[in-house]
């Protein structure tokens, strides 16, 4: 079962480091970085949630998962703002 | 085997990412490079995590996702205001 989430994880991460070498401008960058990295840690995470489901660890594992969907997009929103307003 | 190759290929892409932080024109694009970076360390905990059994660095990566964000939250504001507390 981790293998099976470990994979995509891992080849979401790689595309995500990738456009942020890649692409041009700050918020192509942003864009790269702000959807595929936390899809890529989504499917890590979840991978080791499913390693030690029996223990405790699980939820704390789980509650990982949740915090980086909620905060990627806040702080891409936040760079993207300060990217509009500094320039 | 899966896991070792994960470390490898998470420490690679931090190496990878670091090109970004260096090289990046302008200050948005060295704080974007280190959010990913910082994504990439909670993904590296959480295999190291899985490769040793160890349930403890499950609280790590939790810790290393809260810092992240406050460390790119906080730097925007300064780059937008000038200064954090207002």
């Amino acid at each position: 079962m981790n293998e099976i989430l470990l994979v995509p994880g891992l080849i979401f991460l790689a595309t995500g480091t990738l456009g942020i070498i890649r692409l041009k401008g700050t918020l192509n960058r942003m864009h790269a970085s702000s959807k595929a990295s936390t899809l890529g840690v989504g499917f890590v995470i979840l991978a080791g949630a499913t390693e030690f489901y029996p223990d405790g660890a699980w939820l704390t594992a789980f509650l990982a998962l949740v915090f980086m969907f909620v905060t990627a997009p806040t702080g891409a929103h936040m760079v993207a703002r300060a990217r509009e307003e500094s320039s | 085997m899966i896991t070792e190759t994960g470390i490898v290929v998470s420490a690679l892409l931090v190496a990878a990412a670091s090109y970004r932080v260096i090289d990046g024109p302008r200050v948005e694009d060295r704080v974007v490079a280190l959010d990913t970076i910082s994504t990439n360390v909670v993904a590296l905990a959480v295999l190291y995590a899985v490769h040793t059994g160890k349930a403890f660095f499950i609280n790590v990566a939790l810790m290393l996702a809260i810092t992240g964000f406050i460390a790119t939250v906080s730097t925007s504001m300064y780059i937008r205001d000038g200064d954090i507390i207002r």
